[in-house]
């Protein structure tokens, strides 16, 4: 048996963990709170409790996300560019790009065929757009942010909303609820504007197909379904896209542990395993809840 | 050896440090003596107040050594409670500060009886030094250089900029009392060529594998390329660097404080007010900076008076996108550069908004992968450390990676 190694991603908004050990995901958890708050330590504490093993059992632990480098036990950290990467062509073997959108960031991966990654692009300084901006505005609208893409599911005539500032945004949308306008049109607005931001930013790398969205914001398919539209490409998501920067985490702490001398900044060299992480070690999982549930099958 | 034969024991780096500080010492003396001072644009024709014998200092340098210091955010703050809109590019905040402040504890310098503006950087030199002007009730010398939208400037511009250029003289004589001397002009120009080429060479030691020298080092040296290039301490101190460099070069060795596993473009201004913080991510990760746009910017070289107003004209902010892209791509080329960091200013409308299509021209070019961060040469607000580690790290990483056939890629 491989010995069991460990994955954390530390979003802004988000802690996520994957334990990998005997070539499979034995645990994954996801805490909605991130870097600076007790969600690392909860998320750690929670992956380790559902694959049944002590914290000494782990061999190597990569910590990936904005916190990256605020895991005293971590033994390297790598960009969350380079775990989404891995961690998305792990689940998705052969895709070409893959969008991903967290709380604070966007990011658009391009991967060539033998599963490296090539370039990348990001959204600038302002957040619009992001996971915290979904929260922003689901906040005005007195939703919890997993319920917009519900919300926004069945409008009739969605609003424009023009302006990309979160904060621009949110008096567009209280400008319309004092309309009138019924909340599913303003949430669909909202998700056409996110979707149009994220397409924009897509284009600047020439997305190919396959394409996959990772990140949080993978989890509301109405913005999902609208950047395909905006793109004219399917978009693949998975209820693991959220843990997809944790798994690539832990599948770099697995290499590191295969490989001696594997601890420090080294050449990422292998492309990533062909187990398809998505169809054979991870099932569905059941939102809601401080700290979700691992999702292992 | 090319360089001056005055045995030096003076580190080159503290003799460029000591002529920057040097320039404004000089303007303080001149101001003392009674004389008239100017604020100068970086990239007016520097020839003309070196000629006359006129001390100038340069508010952009000023800006950059304040932003440096930590004394950025005061300044912008306090221009913009004047009134100044905080999208105006910050050097220009900062000085306008300073102009109504007449002292800074960062980097002092003598008020100005004038104002010698240049449009080749941008057109907001232009409104910049006319509200000093308006602002401080001081005279205005202005050469206004038309953007070359094609290869080259045609001879109407060259016409139209050598007009102004004597004409300059003129109006600068009279403002200062101080006589054109035709001798000296000459002797300023052999001098100016000689700093230009010796920074111009100095810069191109970076081709060398190590590079002798970090890409940053030429950030803190461009002072004297821009303020002092026709002082003869400033030809005599580059030559001392390209001794130094040639010497490193031949050792195998480098200044740069580790190991030189990547070597990429830097472009843009620096950010100032975080030079440690994105210069310490680099080296950490072993990323030197080899290419930059600033060796072109200050290596004004001609050999004639006509050459003289083509070499202002085609300063890097003043020429199309595609000499733009160019002047990246064969400097990341002659490099040999294995990706891009690209510091998208948010003072610099001019510079930062080609910059999206210049990165991918640059990508497509040299195949190599870039990264953007989006920052401001003089403002610190607009920066954020964690998101540029992000960027860098991540650029690090598909640097390190092997290529499909297993070698390394860099």
């Amino acid at each position: 048996m491989t010995p069991a190694v460990l994955g954390v991603d530390i979003g802004s908004t988000a802690s996520k963990a994957v334990v990998l050990g005997d070539g499979r995901v034995l645990a994954a958890t996801v805490v909605p709170v991130g870097a600076g708050t007790t969600g690392p330590g909860r998320a750690i504490r929670a992956v380790l409790a559902e694959a049944g093993l002590e914290r000494a059992a782990i061999s190597r632990t990569v910590a990936t996300g904005y916190g990256r480098n605020t895991l005293a036990q971590a033994d390297r950290q790598v960009s969350e560019l380079s775990c989404h990467a891995r961690g998305a062509t792990a689940l998705w073997p052969g895709v070409r790009t893959v969008i991903d959108v967290g709380g604070q960031d966007a990011k658009v991966l391009s991967i060539d065929a033998s599963g490296r990654l090539t370039s990348f692009v990001m959204n600038d300084k302002c957040a619009a757009g992001t996971g915290r901006f979904l929260e922003v505005i689901a906040r005005a609208l007195e939703l919890d942010v997993t319920e917009l893409a519900q919300a926004g599911a069945s409008a009739a005539a969605p609003v424009e909303i023009s302006s990309t500032c979160t904060v621009f945004a949110e008096s567009e949308v209280i400008s319309h609820l004092a309309a009138g306008s019924p909340i599913a049109d303003i949430v669909a607005g909202i998700h056409a504007s996110v979707a149009s931001r994220f397409a924009g930013l897509a284009r600047r790398v020439a997305p190919q197909p396959p394409l996959v969205m990772t990140g949080g914001v993978a989890n509301n398919v109405e913005v999902v379904a609208r950047l395909s539209e905006r793109l004219g490409l399917e978009i693949a998501i998975s209820p693991r896209s959220q843990l997809a920067g944790a798994l690539g985490a832990a599948l770099y702490a697995q290499e590191d542990a295969t490989q001696p001398g594997g601890i420090g900044h080294e050449p990422v060299a292998k492309p990533a395993p062909q187990t398809n992480y998505l169809t054979g070690q991870l099932g569905p999982c059941t939102a809601g809840g401080p700290a979700r549930k691992g999702c292992v099958t | 050896m090319t360089t001056s034969e005055e045995p030096t024991e003076v580190p080159a780096k503290i003799r460029l440090r000591e002529i920057a500080a040097g320039a404004y010492q000089a303007a303080w003396d001149a101001k003392a003596r009674g004389e008239k001072i100017g604020w100068c644009a970086s990239n007016f024709p520097q020839e003309i107040p070196e000629t006359l014998g006129v001390a100038v200092v340069y508010p952009e340098n000023q800006a950059a050594a304040i932003a440096a210091k930590g004394g950025g955010l005061e300044a912008c703050e306090h221009a913009e409670g004047m009134g100044y809109c905080a999208d105006l590019c910050a050097y220009a905040r900062i000085n306008f500060a300073f102009a109504d402040l007449k002292s800074s504890p960062f980097q002092d310098m003598p008020q100005p009886d004038f104002v010698l503006c240049c449009n080749n950087i941008c057109n907001t030199m232009i409104s910049w030094y006319e509200n000093l002007a308006h602002e401080l009730d001081i005279p205005m010398i202005l050469i206004d250089v038309p953007f070359t939208t094609g290869d080259k400037a045609g001879p109407e511009t060259i016409t139209y900029m050598r007009t102004q250029f004597d004409e300059a003289f003129t109006q600068l004589s009279a403002i200062t009392g101080k006589a054109f001397d035709p001798e000296r002009f000459r002797e300023v120009m052999a001098i100016s060529q000689r700093t230009a080429k010796a920074w111009l060479k100095a810069a191109g030691y970076s081709r060398y594998r190590p590079s002798p020298f970090s890409g940053f080092d030429l950030f803190n040296h461009m002072a004297v390329a821009v303020c002092a290039r026709g002082k003869i301490e400033a030809a005599e101190a580059f030559e001392a660097l390209c001794a130094e460099f040639e010497e490193l070069a031949a050792q195998g060795a480098s200044g740069f404080r580790g190991e030189e596993r990547h070597r990429i473009l830097f472009e843009g201004i620096a950010c100032w007010p975080h030079l440690r913080a994105t210069y310490s991510a680099l080296k950490d990760l072993g990323i030197n900076v080899v290419s930059t746009v600033y060796a072109a910017a200050f290596g004004i070289t001609y050999d004639s008076l006509d050459q003289m107003m083509e070499a202002y004209a085609h300063v890097p902010n003043s020429i199309s996108l595609d000499r733009a892209a160019n002047l990246r791509i064969d400097s990341g080329r002659q490099a040999g550069i294995d990706g891009a960091v690209i510091h998208t200013n948010r003072s610099c409308k001019l510079w930062s908004g080609m910059m999206p299509e210049i990165e991918r021209r640059l990508r497509a070019a040299l195949e190599v992968p870039t990264v953007t961060f989006d920052g401001d040469q003089a403002d610190p607000r607009v920066f954020s450390e964690a998101q540029y580690l992000t960027r860098v790290q991540g650029l690090a990483e598909i640097m390190d990676q092997p290529t499909p056939d297993g070698k390394e890629a860099s």
